[in-house]
């Protein structure tokens, strides 16, 4: 097979180290698993280090914990489930060839989740707490009992759910590359790794959501 | 690319449906007072809501070798940072403090 003969949009996309098309699908994608590897890796430290914390100073994680509102951490939950269904579906409509409007469309849809995410946590939730003056380092003013480990739960939530809110600002950036390209033409039913390679970093993004909101918002009970 | 499954919709659906009625469980519960429990109720659901996302969402239910094994090895790297950062703390008051040594710290003294 010579690379020049596997065209879309009128550009080459065989790569000239491999061999043949499959082969370099199914290296784009296990390179993005070895890539979510480093992630659960990069997480995981401050999983590691919030589980140590917590058990020294559960009592005052779980008063930090019931400082923030579980309504709009299990909203957000479920926004990026939906996000990512519809991530899905968009993978899913390029596979079997849908029109371009369809696969756009579902892109939009997950993009735009995303921002509602984002807007809940920054307006709803990162906005309020500061206003009751729980954001340490910047406006922290609590003196009940367990102040400052209160103060160190704090400081875990606004590490992981930050770090985690600039992996979906990153998720964002990376789908309205891939519309773009979309709407150009250039994926097919043959050809479209990177919208399915895209769609495990963003599937993923979800799971790490999907430890946080228990770790963070549901600690010990409400 | 023929080697790519196409998952049917309705796979797609259920898995979504699955994913926000254990939402809705573990939001529940939470409610609910039950010590330790919580906790690992918690936990054991956001193990698998974790496996519906990379079974289904993530094609690992039918992309199998080689990424069921990445993911699997990350899962056990993660599993032993988090177990020997662990070990120390969690067993701490397993046994008593030797005459001596002093109060147990490991409680008393937080950051100030």
């Amino acid at each position: 097979m010579s690379e020049s003969a596997i065209t879309q949009a009128g550009r080459p996309i065989l790569e000239e180290h491999f061999e043949t098309l499959p082969a370099q699908e199914e290296a784009r994608k296990l390179g993005m698993w070895v890539f979510l590897i480093t992630e659960i890796l990069f997480f995981g430290g401050l999983f590691a280090t919030y589980t140590v914390y917590r058990e020294l100073y559960l009592p005052g994680f779980t008063q930090g914990s019931h400082f923030i509102e579980v309504k709009w951490g299990a909203i957000n939950t479920a926004v990026l489930i939906v996000s990512s269904l519809t991530m899905a579906l968009a993978i899913r409509s390029v596979q079997v060839g849908k029109r371009k409007g369809t696969t756009l469309g579902l892109l939009g849809i997950t993009m735009l989740l995303g921002v509602v995410f984002l807007c809940i946590k920054f307006i709803l939730e990162w906005r309020v707490d500061y206003l009751h003056h729980h954001v340490p380092g910047i406006n922290f003013d609590y003196a009940g009992p367990h102040a400052a480990h209160v103060k160190l739960f704090f400081l875990f939530y606004f590490y992981m759910t930050g770090l985690h809110a600039i992996h979906v600002i990153v998720g964002i950036g990376i789908l309205l590359a891939l519309s773009y390209l979309t709407w150009r033409g250039r994926f097919s039913p043959k050809y479209y790794s990177p919208i399915e390679v895209a769609g495990l970093y963003w599937h993923f993004v979800d799971i790490i959501w999907i430890f946080l909101f228990p770790l963070l918002y549901l600690i010990g009970g409400r | 690319m023929a080697s790519a499954k196409i998952v049917p919709v309705r796979t797609y659906i259920l898995t979504f449906i699955a994913l926000l009625v254990l939402l809705g469980v573990t939001t529940g519960v939470a409610y609910i007072h039950l010590g330790i429990g919580n906790t690992v109720i918690a936990l054991v659901i956001a193990f698998v809501k974790m496996l519906l996302v990379l079974l289904f969402f993530m094609h690992l239910f039918y992309d199998k070798g080689i990424k069921r094994l990445a993911f699997a090895v990350g899962l056990l790297w993660l599993a032993i940072l988090i177990v020997l950062s662990s070990a120390d703390v969690f067993t701490r008051h397993w046994t008593p403090v030797p005459r001596g040594w002093g109060p147990d710290i490991s409680l008393q003294q937080g950051p100030k």
